[in-house]
């Protein structure tokens, strides 16, 4: 028998963390196992009650002025040392970007295994972990399991819905640290526009590609999105060849599942595909009748964009009249 | 003048995949092998800091089988010598297990002042094996980075994150992992391809290295693959024609009418 028991989860992003309760949550259900939380900030007592509504059975909170920031080092430092204590059986962590570099750093120290991104969490008929997710650029889908313990797996922003709170029981440990100084040392930060920060978020999303040939065409693309109360976003070569925006959909950038996805002037190279494959409607404008985006759409436009676009604004307006 | 390090995998050429079509498995024989598109990144951002600083680029290289037109490859992009790391043994090691070897052979390279990985690989995509392997060599890591300034023994980096930018800095030696948009690399001359085969490749087998073969392959990894499947996509793939972008738009907006998505 193992040693190791229970399910934990860690975000430095709290949003993220309370899915990341419910995807414990599923996990848990039928396998015994209690759920707990790691919660590391300063002035966090509110937020770690708030977390047993969410789910957690218990919440290991970690509250020092020092740690109002994420900084990776510190709270890597605090996650091996737990973890070590505690032996957890499963750790579910928020895939960020600052993430996934902790959730691979405390794979090393604890000599384990971790898969990142993943889609899919079960528990299988021998109590392990199963995880599905994207690889080869999103033409593949590889189920793995695992050969040691902790299974650690990192959870994308929503792939996971949180659960409405509820008042239940759960206890709050209190965990006594010593902060380091950190190595590796921050000197700025510099913010990205926040019109595209939260694509992920947005219920219909608009996306521009490299048939869009000045930023200024984006306008009808944003008029588009403001009629059906969603949000624009664009492919990678907009942000980093052409510089007019700083986020992106795609393998590398931004993965998003809005209810409608609406691609207008995309090819659909395999690393944007992969990241909006999970889209639950999708329409493709584009002019080349062979463009690969069509592929993986449930609705074909092969026209102009400079043309259909402003018409589909112009189609809803008068249907969103009458 | 710094000694750079480049982790390069030869990864699978992802767009010559293809799947079964009655099983809807991929084939994974015969698959062409590449290096990994950010590593290759990491390559040319070493040869840069060498052109502007000197010093010297050498590439690492861990592989189940041969991977030595890879390493031409680097040599030809400007890279000293290669260093590859080639055991039959190596198969179906996850990052864990290849981190370890990875380790171990930086550690007989010698010292360094930089490690330049990809941020991701471009098949695997877990972005774990720069980190992993900073904390094996317990060395500083910055990940996701798009710029990298030196200056003596420090280093100031500028990461890409989801909705911001952050200029860190860290003393060297430190593991640094890049973005595709930190550079173009470059193609290879007739020239230097030629010069390149005359440059040093190196071989280690594990014993070289003294690693176990309990450290690798599906005994030394902590996650084993159970099935690769070509996504499902089923999509409807409706052509809307019509007279008109005016009626092209409305049987479009019709048809998500009826779809529930757009509403009223």
């Amino acid at each position: 028998m193992s040693e190791h028991k229970d399910i934990w989860v860690f975000s430095e992003n709290y949003d993220l963390m309370l899915e990341l309760l419910a995807a414990g949550n599923q996990l848990a259900e039928g396998h015994g196992s209690k759920l707990a939380a790691v919660l590391v900030g300063s002035g966090i007592e509110e937020k770690a009650h708030e977390l047993i509504k969410y789910g957690a059975n218990k919440v290991f909170a970690v509250d020092y002025p020092k740690l109002k920031d994420f900084q990776i080092e510190r709270y890597l430092s605090i996650l091996t040392s737990l973890t070590k204590k505690n032996k957890p059986e499963i750790l579910l962590i928020g895939s960020t970007k600052n993430g996934k570099e902790l959730a691979s750093r405390l794979a090393a120290k604890l000599e384990t295994g971790c898969t990142p991104d993943c889609s899919t969490i079960v528990i299988d008929e021998k109590g392990k972990l199963l995880t599905k997710r994207i690889v080869y650029s999103g033409n593949a889908i590889v189920t793995a399991t695992y050969l040691r313990k902790p299974q650690i797996a990192t959870i994308p922003h929503r792939a996971f819905e949180k659960q409405e709170p509820r008042e239940m029981e759960g206890e709050i440990i209190k965990v006594e640290v010593t902060v380091e100084e950190p190595q590796v040392e921050l000197v700025g930060i510099n913010r990205m526009e926040v019109a595209d920060v939260r694509i992920e978020d947005a219920r219909i999303a608009v996306c521009g590609g490299r048939g869009i040939k000045k930023k200024e065409d984006f306008k009808p693309l944003q008029e588009l999105a403001q009629l059906l109360g969603g949000q624009t976003s664009n492919t990678r070569p907009l942000a980093e060849d052409r510089k007019w925006f700083t986020g992106w959909v795609g393998l590398s950038g931004k993965k998003i599942k809005p209810t409608v996805y609406i691609g207008c002037g995309i090819s659909g190279m395999i690393q944007h595909i992969a990241g909006m494959r999970d889209s639950q409607v999708v329409v493709a404008v584009n002019k080349d009748p062979e463009a690969p985006i069509f592929e993986v759409a449930d609705y074909i436009i092969i026209g102009n964009l400079y043309e259909i676009v402003p018409a589909i604004v112009e189609a809803l307006r008068k249907t969103l009249k009458n | 003048m710094p000694r750079i390090i480049v982790c390069l995998k030869r990864a699978l050429d992802v767009s010559r995949l293809k799947a079964d079509p009655a099983t809807g498995k991929l084939i994974m024989t015969g698959v062409p092998r590449k290096i990994s598109d950010f590593d290759k990144n990491a390559l040319e951002e070493a040869v840069r800091l060498k052109e502007k600083f000197g010093g010297e680029v050498l590439t690492v290289t861990v592989s189940a089988e041969d991977a030595k037109t890879s390493v031409r490859e680097a040599l030809a992009m400007g890279a000293d010598r290669g260093y590859l790391i080639i055991d039959k043994a190596i198969e179906f090691s996850d990052t864990l297990a290849t981190s370890i070897v990875l380790a171990e052979a930086v550690k007989k390279v010698g010292q360094y002042d930089l490690i330049l990985c990809g941020e991701a690989s471009i098949d695997g995509f877990s972005a774990q094996v720069g980190p992993r392997l900073a904390e094996l060599l317990n060395v500083p890591v910055i990940t996701y980075v798009r710029k990298i300034t030196l200056e003596n023994n420090t280093v100031i980096a500028e990461r890409v994150l989801e909705d911001r930018y952050e200029t860190v800095k860290a003393k060297t030696p430190a593991i640094i992992t890049v973005t595709k948009e930190i550079n173009e690399p470059r193609i290879p001359s007739l020239m230097s391809i030629m010069k390149a085969s005359k440059k040093e490749i190196i071989y280690w087998t594990l014993e070289d290295l003294d690693i176990p073969a309990s450290k690798v392959g599906e005994l030394g990894s902590g996650v084993k693959i159970i099935d690769v499947l070509a996504p499902k996509t089923e999509r409807k793939k409706i052509v809307i024609k019509g007279e008109s972008p005016a009626e092209i738009a409305e049987k479009l907006v019709k048809a998500l009418i009826q779809e529930g998505v757009v509403g009223r």
